[in-house]
């Protein structure tokens, strides 16, 4: 039954819930697939064979015994997990060698809530170190491939769990968004994914790169999929304390009625114009011109320090992760690198920091550690900060004119591998357009528009909302998606190349 | 082996081994005007840790009390102990505090082997109370004077692991074989209290310091907020001290003094770095800015780290936590719910003791007011308590170098032991062979006074017999007690108590013996 790998979640959660599809036969099918083809893609870091059946065999299992409606809502339904997120007993590296061979105690607040829902995870996919980067060349584990054009970069951080989607390897994934981990990849991937308000999915078990920034959320091929995820891992968690205390929004309900009509939408001034391709501007005015062909009132809202956001990320980003990732010292697990007896315990922590961490983490480590020094600290950091606050504002002054606000999820599609990794900056304006959200927690989806007519390749546009107004992202990119597919006659991923 | 102690421990010696000349007292305060800051360390007595759900019982098997997150396990977050928190705000009112309407977390960001994070979660320009102060009081010449020592701030922390090195002749990390981290300490709440720089002490500096760490003790036991043991590290002090030739002179250069475990050892340090820093800038030196050692056993300090080369801490907002902002009715329900403060209390217990000045401070800087006040509540006359906790006890801690709370024996079994006495039952020298069987953990009074069969020989039969046994064999000595000298019946007596094995009362022995010879006492 290979075309179950072809399947939506909602589909798969239906036929195992009505018994036409076991859960065992759905994850065997996803192994397969990931057998047959992630030798090309490289989207996984850690296939768990046994722990997926084993998993998929209990709800099959409940089902049997107790019918189903003891399921949960996805039950039985194959899901990517990125590597950041903790697993109890199963490898989780963070794509950093300083974390080989490290097995967890202890299940991340996602990764419980997965499986107290029935998903099934298959395995941890493949990221840049730490979440560190925009292409997933960054991971210690070598990158994975763009299932649309294996020689280019699936996005990053993310990259594994967006490209695990577009290889038909899994039908859900979890990523984290920092600065777009999850949009960005998503955009050159041509699937959907949504970073939630900053507190409304847990943190415990999502491995810190930058606390303030990092939000776990869904990635799937259509947008109810991922509001259906959305609300398995969303809701408070009494193990963060910066997670928000509140309803989740109807994310599901959102997604099944997508729905414009007299919805005011922002096209952001400054995420346009020059550093934008071509064909992601055109693809993205397009959809913008459907959206009011749709009924929404479309106007241009401006968002003036949206341009000194990458700046200000780049300051506060490295500080948090230079602390977050101190602990890293091979005192208590993970690598330890040159305890021969003859050194010292502060020689073996900073060999093991040498040996273990990549060049992309050494340079933010260093940053963050000089932005955080005596003397610097208020010109970097507290400035940074500032900026922020204004950031925020512009979201709030933004969201008194507008529902929510669109732009280019990315402002490339998909570059070649290799192309930027000795080039820091250029990675880094990959996230031009979706480092604001996470300046000011706001939440965000990236939804695909179609294909850049110079390369073929997908493009992404981003919806923004306000805070905790997650369904309005849904609402939006549904009643978009339904449109989009309409007019293109297929899903876009049906326009891949075969693998 | 020895254990380190926080954040700021000395990480090298230096060879620096404590042999440091030092200026005489009276010449130091002659030339230089000292300068006292004092860092007090408390650690909270919650049930569970500062930000994860761990017990915090004291001595329980290494690392059998963590947790992800208080192990630093990648992933894992802090939530913050709401009990911590309403425990530093009653501090803080104690203190006379402002208590912040909102305040944050920051990361103090150092690499070493107990901090499990390698940053560890405190306040920095935030803290949760400050601006306050504390009287305390020590006696002088003209009786006792109250100082004013003004409080900067009381903020919230993490406690540290607890490293062991292991191997090598100092004890700590460097030459060390091999060093054990037990992170049941990690994490544990702690308030800092930092007071102002303490000015104008003059002589009275050491006595003073030691005054405000005793007076912030009974402090924090009153409002039943940690143990405050010294002894096993629930209240560590450092002492922060510099020397100015003149009051008018900007401040000098301090040194901070850690690991001073006792109140003696508090004034102890205080003078020691007077006279070490005097006799250094009498000979012309400078003194440079480091953390320093106590050490008890040689009553001298070490050099630590130079602050010169200290690290740079990095502080920053902790961003995994959300910023405390307590509510103001909160707040002022805690401030109107305030046990009695030990000021008070101590008048309240002056008065009902009937104590004069004098007394009450022999008590106070025997550190025995709590102690004599259970033995009272016990059933001891307030006399009979002051008498033993002062005396024989107070004897006994000096022998062991103890404080008298650490000295293994409890109020409840003073009290017995003073009321077998009250009853007859004990003789005083018997009564110090209990003290002595219960320090020996023979039991408590009753089981020793069974075990070692001792009780006062009291018939007059039985006295008599042995009186006439000791007459029979000293006959010259019978004589010159007839002839008048009635001194030389402590031969007799003495003979006695040894035939009864200590247990008869000395006094009847006496009076029954003359009354035999028909002598006149």
């Amino acid at each position: 039954m290979s075309d179950l790998t072809r399947m939506t979640a909602a589909q798969l959660a239906a036929l195992v819930a009505d018994g036409q599809a076991s859960a065992v036969e759905v994850t065997q099918a996803h192994l397969d697939r990931i057998g047959d083809v992630d030798s090309a893609v490289h989207a996984f870091l850690h296939v768990d064979t046994a722990g997926a059946l084993a998993a998929a065999a209990a709800v099959d299992a409940t089902r049997a015994s107790s019918g189903p409606a003891a399921l949960g809502p996805l039950a039985g339904v194959p899901l990517a997990l990125k590597d950041v997120l903790t697993t109890e007993g199963v490898p989780t590296t963070c794509g950093s060698r300083i974390l080989e061979g490290w097995r967890p105690a202890y299940d991340a607040t996602v990764t419980r809530r997965l499986k107290e829902a029935g998903v099934v995870i298959l395995g941890k996919t493949n990221m840049d170190e730490f979440a560190m980067g925009s292409s997933t060349e960054h991971s210690a584990y070598g990158p994975t491939h763009n299932p649309w054009d294996l020689s280019r970069i699936p996005g990053g951080s993310g990259g594994g769990s967006a490209a695990s989607l577009a290889a038909y390897e899994a039908p859900l994934a979890v990523g984290t968004d920092t600065g777009g981990s999850i949009r960005q990849p998503a955009a050159v991937t041509g699937t959907v994914g949504v970073k939630p308000t900053y507190g409304g999915v847990s943190r415990y078990g999502l491995v810190a790169l930058a606390s303030s920034l990092d939000q776990a959320g869904p990635c799937a091929r259509t947008v109810l999929d991922a509001a259906l995820l959305h609300r398995v891992i969303a809701g408070h968690d009494p193990l963060d304390s910066t997670s928000i205390d509140a309803p989740v929004p109807d994310v599901v309900g959102a997604a099944r009625h997508g729905d414009v009509r007299g919805l005011r939408v922002g096209v952001v001034r400054e995420l346009s114009g020059e550093g934008y391709q071509p064909g992601v501007q055109q693809r993205f005015d397009e959809a913008v011109a459907l959206l009011e062909e749709l009924g929404a009132q479309v106007t241009e809202v401006s968002c003036p320090h949206f341009p000194y956001a990458l700046a200000a990320y780049y300051l506060i980003l490295p500080s948090e992760c230079s602390s977050n990732l101190a602990k890293f010292d091979g005192m208590r697990f993970g690598l330890r690198a040159g305890d021969d007896g003859t050194r010292s315990v502060e020689e073996v922590m900073g060999r093991t920091r040498a040996t273990g961490f990549g060049p992309e983490a050494i340079r933010r480590i260093m940053l963050g550690t000089y932005a955080l020094s005596a003397g610097y600290y208020d010109a970097f950091y507290g400035s940074a900060q500032k900026v922020r606050t204004l950031v925020t504002r512009d979201f709030a002054a933004a969201f008194e004119q507008v529902d929510v606000m669109v732009s280019p999820t990315a402002p490339t599609t998909a570059f070649k591998l290799g192309e930027k990794l000795d080039d820091p900056l250029a990675m880094y304006l990959n996230d031009v357009a979706t480092i604001p959200a996470n300046l000011a927690g706001t939440p965000g989806l990236s939804l695909p528009v179609g294909l850049a007519p110079e390369d073929g390749l997908p493009v992404g546009l981003q919806v923004m909302a306000p805070v905790m107004a997650d369904d309005r992202l849904y609402r939006v990119a549904a009643a978009l998606e339904t449109a989009l597919v309409e007019r293109w006659g297929a899903p876009i991923l049906d326009g891949a190349p075969a693998l | 082996m020895s254990t380190v102690n926080g954040p700021d421990d000395p990480r090298g010696d230096h060879g620096d081994h404590g042999s440091h000349p030092l200026l005489p007292w009276e010449t130091v305060l002659e030339r230089f005007d000292p300068v006292l800051g004092l860092e007090v360390h408390v650690e909270l007595s919650t049930r569970t840790k500062m930000f994860c759900g761990c017990p915090t019982a004291f001595g329980a098997a290494p690392n059998t009390q963590t947790c992800p997150t208080c192990l630093a396990l990648p992933g894992a977050l802090p939530v913050v102990n709401a009990v911590a928190v309403e425990s530093a705000i009653r501090l803080g009112l104690a203190l006379n505090c402002t208590i912040a309407t909102w305040c944050r977390f920051a990361r103090k960001n150092y690499f070493y082997p107990d901090m499990p994070k390698n940053y560890q979660v405190s306040q920095y320009d935030e803290p949760i109370a400050f601006a306050g102060w504390l009287d305390v009081e020590v006696p002088s010449d003209v009786g006792p004077r109250v100082y004013r020592i003004e409080i900067e701030r009381a903020h919230m922390e993490e406690d540290t692991g607890k490293s062991s090195h292991v191997g090598g002749d100092t004890g700590r990390i460097h030459g060390a074989e091999y060093s054990l981290v037990d992170y049941n300490r990690a994490g544990i709440p702690l308030i800092e209290v930092v007071t102002k720089p303490i000015e104008g002490l003059g002589p009275a500096a050491p006595e003073v310091a030691r005054a405000f760490v005793a007076e912030l003790r009974a402090l924090v036991v009153s409002l039943g907020i940690s143990d405050a043991y010294m002894h096993q590290g629930s209240l560590r002090c450092d002492v922060n001290l510099s020397l100015r030739r003149s009051p008018q002179d900007p401040l000098g250069t301090r040194s901070e003094t850690k690991n001073v475990n006792s109140l003696r050892s508090v004034a102890r340090a205080v003078r020691y770095e007077m006279q070490r820093q005097g006799a250094l800038l009498e000979a012309g030196g400078r003194v440079v800015q480091e953390t320093r050692h106590w050490h008890e056993d040689t009553g001298g300090t070490t050099s630590g780290r130079s602050k010169e080369q200290a690290e740079d801490y990095r502080y920053f907002p902790e961003p995994d936590l959300v910023p405390v902002a307590p509510d103001p009715g909160w707040v002022e329900r805690l401030r109107v719910a305030l046990p009695e403060l030990p000021s008070a209390r101590r008048r309240r217990l002056q008065g009902d003791w009937a104590a004069s000045d004098l007394e009450m401070t022999a008590v106070l800087n025997a550190d025995a007011l709590e102690v004599i006040e259970a033995t009272i509540a016990s059933g001891a006359s307030p006399a009979a308590a002051r008498k033993w906790w002062l005396g024989e006890l107070a004897r006994l801690a000096n022998e062991r170098d103890v404080e008298l709370v650490a000295l293994g024996i409890v109020p409840v079994d003073v009290a017995r032991i003073i009321a077998l006495v009250d009853e007859g039952l004990l003789t005083d020298t018997m009564a110090r062979q209990v003290v002595e069987g219960v320090l020996a953990g023979q039991g408590p009074p009753d089981q020793v006074v069974a075990a070692r069969a001792l009780k006062v020989v009291g018939d007059d039969a039985s006295l008599t017999a042995a009186i006439a046994e000791a007459v029979a064999a000293n006959p010259d000595v019978v004589d010159k007690i007839r002839a008048g000298k009635v001194a030389a019946s402590g031969v007799i007596v003495g003979a006695v108590m040894k035939a009864t094995r200590g247990q008869a009362d000395a006094a009847r022995v006496r009076e029954l013996l003359l009354g035999q010879l028909g002598v006149d006492g």
